[in-house]
C-alpha cells in the first residue's frame, strides 16, 4: 500500500541506489511503492510467488526465466536493492551518458549488460555458455506444444551452427554478441519512464 | 452528605435527559423525517464544499513544508509510470529481426536469438507496472484529505496542520461515528421490523406499494448513516420491471446507494447471522432471490430462477454485479456472462466514487466486513455519482460474452473508468494457462509459418 512508500526508504538508501543504477529520485520512490505493493508478506523482500501473482507476467512464456533473473544463485528472496539492480538493465541509455567520460565501472544499462541479461535468460545452468540442450529447453518454453521435437531440434541446430565460431557446439557470450551486433539492443531492451 | 449529593445528582440527570432529548429530536427532524419523505435540506452538500476547501489548504501546507525542508514529495501518479506501446507480438519481433538482419526479408530465418528481447522487455514492463494488480488496492490520492490512512508525506505536517488533524479526528470519531452508528441501527432495525410486519399482509397491490415505501425509507436512513452524497444522472433510464440492472462493483455500499433511489430484487447467497436475519425478513415483503450455499454452484438452477423472475412483469428488476468481486473503482473488469444469457433487457448503471472524501473500496483481503463498515462510518463522507444508462438488449448474432463486453464498455465510458478484459477473480486465483498457450501459439506461427512459405517456394 502506498502509505508506507516513502517513509520506510531512507534518503541515504535512495542516494546509493541512484549512484548504482542511475534511476532518478522520483523513479526510485515510484518503484519502491511498486515493490511494497507486490510484497504481500510485508517483510521487505519479494519471493518468486510474489512475482507470479502478476497476471501479465504469468502468461509470458518466459515468465519463470525472467523471474529467475532477479534471484542470485541459490537465493529465494530479493530485497529492494537487488530488485532495482535487475530493473536497471532496462533503463534507456541517455545521450549525455554516451558523451561523458566512461565511469569506472560499466553502468548496468550498457549495451553489453543488456545483452548479458538476455544471454542469461538462455543460459539455464549459469555456466556462461548456451548448450544445445539449454537452447532447446528455452525454445520449448516459447513455443509450447505447437512445434514437434524434430522441427525444434533442427531450429536449434541451425542456430548453433550459425553462431558457433570455435566449434564447441555451445554459444559463448562473445559468440552471442557477435550474432546480435547489428540489432538495436539499446532501443529493444529499454523501458521508457513517463516521468 | 446525602443532602449534598442529591440536588447535584438530580441536576446531572436532568441535564443528561435534556441533552438526549435534544439529540434525538435533532436526529429525527433533520435526518429521519427527510429520509422518510425523500427530501433533503442540503446540509450534506454544504458540508462537502467546506471539506474540499480544507483539503486544498492542507495539501498546500504539506507542499510548502516539503519545499522548506528541501525534500522531494511523494507524488502519486494515477497514470502509468512507464510507456507501453500497444504493438503486437508479430510486429515487434519482425522489427527486432529487421534491425539485426543483413539478409533480405523474404528469406528471413525462422528463429533469431534476438526474439527473446520481446519477451524479456514485456516481462519486465509488467513487473514495473501492470494493469491488474493495482486494481485490487485502494486508489492513491493527489491531495491529502486529513485521514492518516491516505497520507504518504507524514513528516511534513506543520503545527497548524496537526491541530487540524486532531480536530478532524475528534469530529469524526466523537461526533460523526456515534451519530452514524445510531442511524445505522435505526435503519436496519426498522427494515427488519417493518418488512416482517408487511409480510403478514395479503399479496396484492397494497402490499407492493407499502413494501416499496418501507424499503426506500430504510435505505435512505442507511444512506444518511454513511453520510453518502449521491448525484443521480439520467433518471429517465431507471430500470423497469422485468429487466436486469447491472452495475460495476466497488463495495457492498453499492447496494444501498442504488436501492435508495429505486426498488430492486436482490440476488445473493443466504448468510447466517445478522445478514441472514435481514435477508429473511426482506423476502417476506417482496420477492428477492436468495440462494442456499449449495445451490450457488448450480449454474442452470441460478439461470432458471433468474429467468423465471424476469418473465413475471409484476416483479421488480433484478440487481446484479457481474464482476463478481469488489474492484477499486478505477476500472471495470470482466463481466460474467451468466446474467447476459437470460434474454432480458439489461439496464446498465455506472457508479463512480469520489475518493477525496473517503475511499469506498472494500479490500476484503485486508478488512473484514465490520471493520470496513467502521472505516466507512469514520470517513468524512461517501460522495459518488450514479449514471443510469439507456437499456440494452442482445443483438442478432451476438453471443452472451460479446453482449457482456458491450455493456461493460458502455459503463466504463460513462463512469470514466478503464475498460479491462481481465477477470476480477484474479484477485484471488491464478490466471488460466490458456492465455500463456495463446502467446505460445502466436509465436510458433512466426517460426513455423516461414517454413511453410519456404516449402511452397
Amino acid at each position: 500500500m502506498g502509505s508506507r512508500a516513502s517513509t520506510l526508504l531512507r534518503e541515504e538508501e535512495i542516494e546509493e541506489i541512484k549512484k548504482e543504477t542511475g534511476f532518478s529520485h522520483s523513479q526510485i520512490t515510484r518503484l519502491y511503492s511498486r515493490f511494497t505493493s507486490l510484497d504481500k508478506g510485508e517483510n521487505g523482500t519479494l519471493s518468486r510467488e510474489d512475482f507470479q501473482r502478476i497476471p501479465e507476467l504469468a502468461i509470458n512464456p518466459l515468465g519463470d526465466r525472467i523471474i529467475n533473473a532477479f534471484f542470485p544463485e541459490g537465493e529465494d528472496q530479493v530485497n529492494f536493492k537487488g530488485f532495482m539492480r535487475t530493473l536497471a538493465h532496462f533503463r534507456p541509455i541517455e545521450d549525455n551518458e554516451k558523451n561523458k567520460n566512461p565511469p569506472a565501472t560499466e553502468p548496468l544499462n550498457s549495451r553489453t549488460n543488456k545483452l548479458l541479461f538476455a544471454f542469461r535468460l538462455y543460459d539455464l545452468d549459469r555456466d556462461d555458455k548456451i548448450s544445445r540442450d539449454e537452447l532447446l529447453q528455452v525454445l520449448r518454453m516459447m513455443v509450447g506444444v505447437n512445434i514437434s521435437d524434430d522441427q525444434l531440434g533442427s531450429i536449434a541446430d541451425r542456430t548453433i551452427q550459425e553462431a558457433d565460431t570455435n566449434g564447441d557446439t555451445c554459444i559463448s557470450f562473445q559468440e552471442f554478441m557477435k550474432v546480435l551486433e547489428k540489432v538495436d539492443v539499446e532501443q529493444k531492451m529499454s523501458i521508457r519512464f513517463l516521468h | 452528605m446525602e443532602l449534598f449529593f442529591n440536588p447535584f445528582d438530580n441536576l446531572l440527570c436532568i441535564l443528561l435527559g435534556i441533552s438526549f432529548t435534544v439529540w434525538f429530536t435533532l436526529l429525527l427532524v433533520f435526518i429521519i423525517v427527510p429520509a422518510i419523505f425523500g427530501v433533503s435540506f442540503g446540509i450534506r452538500r454544504l458540508y462537502m464544499k467546506t471539506l474540499l476547501k480544507i483539503f486544498e489548504w492542507a495539501t498546500l501546507r504539506i507542499e510548502r513544508g516539503a519545499k522548506e525542508k528541501n525534500h522531494h514529495l511523494y507524488k502519486p501518479y494515477s497514470n502509468a509510470i512507464i510507456a507501453r506501446e500497444p504493438t503486437s507480438l508479430e510486429e515487434e519481433i519482425k522489427e527486432i529481426r529487421r534491425s539485426g538482419s543483413n539478409k533480405d526479408l523474404d528469406s528471413a530465418s525462422e528463429f533469431e536469438m534476438s526474439d527473446i528481447f520481446y519477451f524479456a522487455r514485456r516481462g519486465v514492463e509488467s513487473i514495473m507496472d501492470d494493469e491488474v494488480t493495482k486494481r485490487f488496492s485502494a486508489e492513491e490520492l493527489e491531495s491529502w484529505n486529513l485521514l492518516t490512512r491516505s497520507n504518504n508525506n507524514f513528516h511534513y505536517i506543520s503545527l497548524r496542520l496537526t491541530v487540524l488533524w486532531w480536530l478532524g479526528l475528534l469530529i469524526r470519531y466523537g461526533i460523526l461515528l456515534p451519530l452514524r452508528v445510531t442511524l445505522a441501527f435505526t435503519g436496519v432495525s426498522l427494515l427488519v421490523f417493518l418488512t416482517s410486519l408487511i409480510g403478514l399482509l395479503q399479496n396484492g397491490r397494497m402490499k407492493n406499494v407499502l413494501s416499496e415505501k418501507v424499503h426506500l425509507m430504510c435505505y435512505r436512513i442507511c444512506v444518511r448513516a454513511l453520510t453518502a452524497i449521491i448525484t443521480y444522472h439520467d433518471s429517465e433510464n431507471k430500470p423497469k420491471n422485468g429487466g436486469i440492472c447491472v452495475a460495476n462493483h466497488t463495495s457492498p455500499i453499492d447496494v444501498i446507494i442504488l436501492a435508495s433511489d429505486g426498488c430492486y430484487a436482490m440476488v445473493g447467497q443466504i448468510h447466517g447471522g445478522l445478514m441472514g436475519v435481514i435477508q429473511r425478513s426482506m423476502v417476506k415483503a417482496c420477492p428477492h432471490i436468495w440462494f442456499e450455499r449449495s445451490e450457488v454452484k448450480d449454474r442452470h438452477l441460478v439461470a432458471k430462477r433468474l429467468s423465471n423472475h424476469v418473465q413475471d412483469k409484476s416483479k421488480l428488476p433484478i440487481l446484479i454485479f457481474p464482476e463478481g468481486t469488489c474492484i477499486n473503482n478505477t476500472s471495470v473488469m470482466m463481466f460474467k456472462k451468466g446474467s447476459f444469457d437470460i434474454g432480458a433487457t439489461v439496464y446498465p448503471v455506472a457508479i463512480k466514487y469520489d475518493p477525496r472524501f473517503g475511499d469506498a473500496f472494500w479490500n476484503s483481503s485486508k478488512f473484514g466486513m465490520v471493520s470496513y463498515l467502521l472505516r466507512m462510518m469514520s470517513s468524512w463522507a461517501i460522495v459518488c455519482s450514479v449514471w443510469y444508462l439507456p437499456p440494452m438488449s442482445r443483438e442478432e448474432g451476438e453471443d452472451a460474452v460479446q453482449f457482456a463486453n458491450r455493456v461493460k464498455s458502455a459503463i466504463a465510458r460513462k463512469g470514466g473508468l478503464v475498460d479491462l478484459l481481465w477477470d476480477g477473480g484474479l484477485k484471488r486465483d491464478k490466471v488460466k494457462d490458456t492465455f500463456k498457450e495463446e502467446q505460445q501459439k502466436l509465436y510458433s506461427k512466426m517460426l513455423v509459418g516461414t517454413q511453410e512459405d519456404r516449402s511452397r517456394s
